[in-house]
This record gives C-alpha cells, sequence and structure tokens, in this order.
C-alpha cells in the first residue's frame, strides 16, 4: 500500500485518465484547453485565478501545476500569495457568514 | 564569486558522466521515449542539415558573468579561448563558401582579445553578424564603454539575455546587481540607435525561465517585455526570443540538486512536438568551438558530440559539401529543442 493518498509524480499522469473513460474524458480536456485560452480574460489572468481557487479547492496537484504557470507567465510572488489571500478570505468569510444563521437561530431560540 | 563547474572539479563538469545520466534513468527504463525513437516515430529520423545559413563560433569560454543555467559553464575562471590563427581560418571560410549569417557567442565573446579585430573584419564583408552579448560585460571594464559605438559602426545585430523585466528574477539567475547593469546598457545601445522603431540596427532580448518549465508563448512575453522595459525604464527593442533551457551543464547541475531533473525530463518529452523539428538550429547551422572543432550546435559542442564526418571535423579542413550531407547527432538534451513551441537561438521554431 502507498505511504502517501497523493503523489506528486501523479500529475503528469493526469491524462491518463482517458484511458479508462476515452470519450468523456477527451471532452474535459478540450474544454479544459479551451477555458484556459486568451478571450475576456487573458490566460495571464487565467491562471492567477486558477492559482486560487486551487487554494479554495484544496487540490495539491493543482498548486503545484497553477504555482509553475503563474511563475511562467511573469507573476511575481507578492502577486501570487495575494491571489491565495483572496482564496483564504472568501473560505474564511464563507464561514464567518454563517453566524448570521448562528446569530438568527440563537435569538429564535430565545437564547 | 560563483565558479564554473569546471574549475570546482564537479563531477558534472565531465560530458562523459552527463551523457551518463542523460541515458540513464527513465530512458534506460523505457518509461521515456528516447528522442531517436520520437524522431523514428514521426518519420524524422536521421535529421539531416538542409542548409548552411548560420555559422556559429564560439569564441571562448571566459565571461564576467557565472550565470545559473548556462550551458557553456562559463565564467571568468575560465580560460579557453580562440587564437587569432582559428579566427582567421573561420573568416576564410566565411569568405570561401559567401556565408551569410556569422553568429558570435561564448562566454562573453568580446572577452576574446582578438574581438574586435575579428568583427572588423567581418564588417569588411557584406554580412549579417551576430554578436550574443550580456549587456553586462558593456559596464564591466572602461575598455568596453566603446562596444555601443562599435557595434553600431559594423552594423552589428545585438542579441542580449535578459532572463525578466524585473531584478529578483533576472539576478536570482545571472548574479547580484546583474538586472541593473543590464538595463543600463540597454539605454546606452537604444541612445546609439539600437532597438528604435525607426532604425536599421537590431537589438534583440532573450528569456530563458528562471526555473524547470518551458517558456511560456513567446508573442504574449513579447508584448509584456515591452510594455515593461518602455514604461519602467524608456527602453526599447526589436524581438524577444524565448528559449528552453537544455538539460545540460549548470542547469543539469541544477535540477539534479534541486531534485527537478526527472521531472523536467518528462515535461521535455511530453512536450515533443514533431512540428517544431524541422525548424531546430542544427539543420542551418554549424558551430565551431575555441580549437576549431565542428559541431551540430553549440549544445552539441558543450558534451562534446563532434560533426558525425570523420575527414571534415575541424575548420583546418572544413568541406561543405560533406557537412551538408552528415548525419545531426542527438540524444536526449535534443527535447528541449522540439517541446512546445520549439527552442532555437532564434526563439521558438514554429
Amino acid at each position: 500500500m502507498d505511504k502517501t493518498y497523493y503523489d506528486p509524480a501523479d500529475l503528469r499522469k493526469f491524462g491518463k485518465i482517458t484511458d479508462w473513460q476515452e470519450e468523456v474524458g477527451n471532452k474535459f480536456f478540450d474544454w479544459y484547453g479551451e477555458v484556459f485560452k486568451d478571450g475576456h480574460l487573458t490566460a495571464k489572468e487565467k491562471s492567477l485565478i486558477a492559482l486560487a481557487v486551487s487554494h479554495a479547492v484544496q487540490c495539491p496537484y493543482c498548486i503545484d501545476a497553477y504555482t509553475e504557470e503563474s511563475i511562467k507567465k511573469g507573476y511575481p510572488e507578492g502577486a501570487m500569495m495575494e491571489a491565495v489571500h483572496v482564496a483564504a478570505a472568501i473560505r474564511g468569510g464563507a464561514s464567518l457568514v454563517h453566524g448570521v444563521q448562528m446569530m438568527n437561530k440563537a435569538k429564535k431560540l430565545n437564547v | 564569486m560563483t565558479k564554473s563547474l569546471s574549475s570546482l572539479n564537479s563531477p558534472l563538469s565531465s560530458t562523459k558522466r552527463q551523457l551518463k545520466i542523460l541515458n540513464s534513468g527513465s530512458f534506460a527504463d523505457g518509461d521515456l521515449e528516447t528522442f531517436q525513437q520520437k524522431l523514428e516515430k514521426s518519420n524524422q529520423f536521421p535529421l539531416s542539415p538542409t542548409d548552411l545559413e548560420i555559422f556559429q563560433i564560439n569564441v571562448g569560454y571566459m565571461c564576467n558573468q557565472t550565470c545559473s543555467h548556462c550551458h557553456v559553464d562559463a565564467g571568468p575562471d575560465r580560460k579557453e579561448i580562440m587564437s587569432k590563427e582559428n579566427l582567421q581560418l573561420c573568416l576564410d571560410i566565411i569568405k570561401k563558401h559567401n556565408l551569410k549569417t556569422v553568429d558570435l557567442t561564448g562566454g562573453a565573446p568580446e572577452m576574446n582579445p582578438h574581438f574586435f579585430w575579428f568583427v572588423e573584419e567581418l564588417g569588411k564583408l557584406n554580412i549579417e553578424i551576430i554578436v550574443r552579448s550580456n549587456l553586462t560585460i558593456i559596464e564591466a571594464n572602461k575598455k568596453y564603454h566603446i562596444l555601443p559605438e562599435f557595434f553600431k559602426q559594423n552594423k552589428v545585430r545585438v542579441i542580449s539575455s535578459l532572463p525578466f523585466y524585473t531584478s529578483s528574477r533576472t539576478d536570482k539567475q545571472r548574479g547580484k546587481g546583474v538586472f541593473d547593469k543590464s538595463i543600463s546598457a540597454l539605454q546606452k545601445l537604444n541612445a546609439v540607435g539600437y532597438g528604435l522603431p525607426s532604425s536599421e540596427l537590431t537589438l534583440d532580448l532573450v528569456y530563458n525561465p528562471v526555473g524547470p518549465f518551458l517558456p511560456d508563448d513567446q508573442a504574449a512575453l513579447e508584448a509584456e517585455y515591452k510594455k515593461k522595459l518602455k514604461q519602467n525604464f524608456d527602453i526599447d527593442f526589436n524581438s524577444l526570443f524565448t528559449i528552453t533551457n537544455l538539460p545540460i551543464s549548470r542547469f543539469l547541475d541544477y535540477l539534479i540538486a534541486s531534485e527537478n531533473y526527472e521531472d523536467y525530463m518528462y515535461k521535455l518529452v511530453d512536450a515533443f512536438n514533431p512540428s517544431a523539428v524541422n525548424g531546430v538550429m542544427c539543420k542551418n547551422t554549424l558551430s565551431v568551438d575555441w580549437q576549431g572543432n565542428i559541431y551540430d550546435c553549440d549544445f552539441n559542442q558543450m558534451l562534446q558530440l563532434g560533426v558525425e564526418s570523420k575527414t571534415s571535423n575541424h575548420i583546418s579542413n572544413f568541406y561543405i559539401t560533406e557537412l551538408l550531407s552528415r548525419n545531426i547527432v542527438v540524444n536526449q538534451h535534443c527535447f528541449g529543442c522540439t517541446a512546445g513551441a520549439g527552442s532555437s537561438c532564434q526563439g521558438t521554431t514554429i
């Protein structure tokens, strides 16, 4: 049994998911490729969004991939860390905003 | 100051050792296809030259910098310098065969004591002269301050490395203070007319990734470099060439030390692009080392993989017909030139 659930070397095997379901897998990769092309947002901007989202969904493969991509596209380290803070702020805010629900419920219970 | 692998007597200063590493691991296990196997699959093996358009002369490995990625392992401690006799032999070949482009590289080519004489001789011919200048040499010593004017007088096309448009990433790769000196040198080249929109004096820049990854899109990077260098330093230049770091010499040393070697080789092999093969530089270039030996490219020179010709492998026995019918020597480092959009001394190959 493997000692860890995540192996960095598995990232480069991502394409192999098509081995067991080629049609749907290929559709995913075609769509994925389209998503990251220049559009209203540049490919560069999309790489930083992807970096932030990688942290929000806590995907180690995505973090490796989009750290490299963000450096490749010329983002300084400070910008990358700000993007992580954006992800963290949304995650933190998402928890805290439920505090309103807690307060509503507590008031209803006449605490 | 950082020393070269050569002066440190590093095991990697041995080209045999480098080639052994490049041919072991995943290539030996069969997990990765070799470069030859990839070419065979796309019916491109053996690789052969189309013409001789660029005569690239490495006039010596001495340099005022010791860059962390340098495939030459150049530095101030390297003493290999091309003699005037060998430069004269090169000149004779260029004249005899009416070669159109001469590409001078190093080390810092300007540190060859015969550099000024040689460029003036080339300047008398109606050919394109390329000098791969590291920029900081212009600032290094009083005797080099004349370089911008000298380049202009001899209509030299200047191609210079600037790994990034910020100091932190440039200095990380090329040494502390290199960015500021490079900016100052670029401003001096601009001042004599290099790189200006209305000028015929060409100034191109080279981007090397600062880590174990492939370059980003060349056109996008060029646009960003132009914007940032103009905005921050009022600098103009013509084109930006993206060049992939090949896994040899000091970059190989870095890859191994940082445990990125295997991952990088997978990246290069996975990104193999058959359509990038046609434009690789070994198809229209020959490379000459300081001793006059002939190679398919500057990278093969650094691995001491000479041209596959027993009778025409030195500038003293230069037979163009034989050289043009040779097979190009390939190895796993060649994946660096065929990954993604391809890579050559003139940037992408597709």
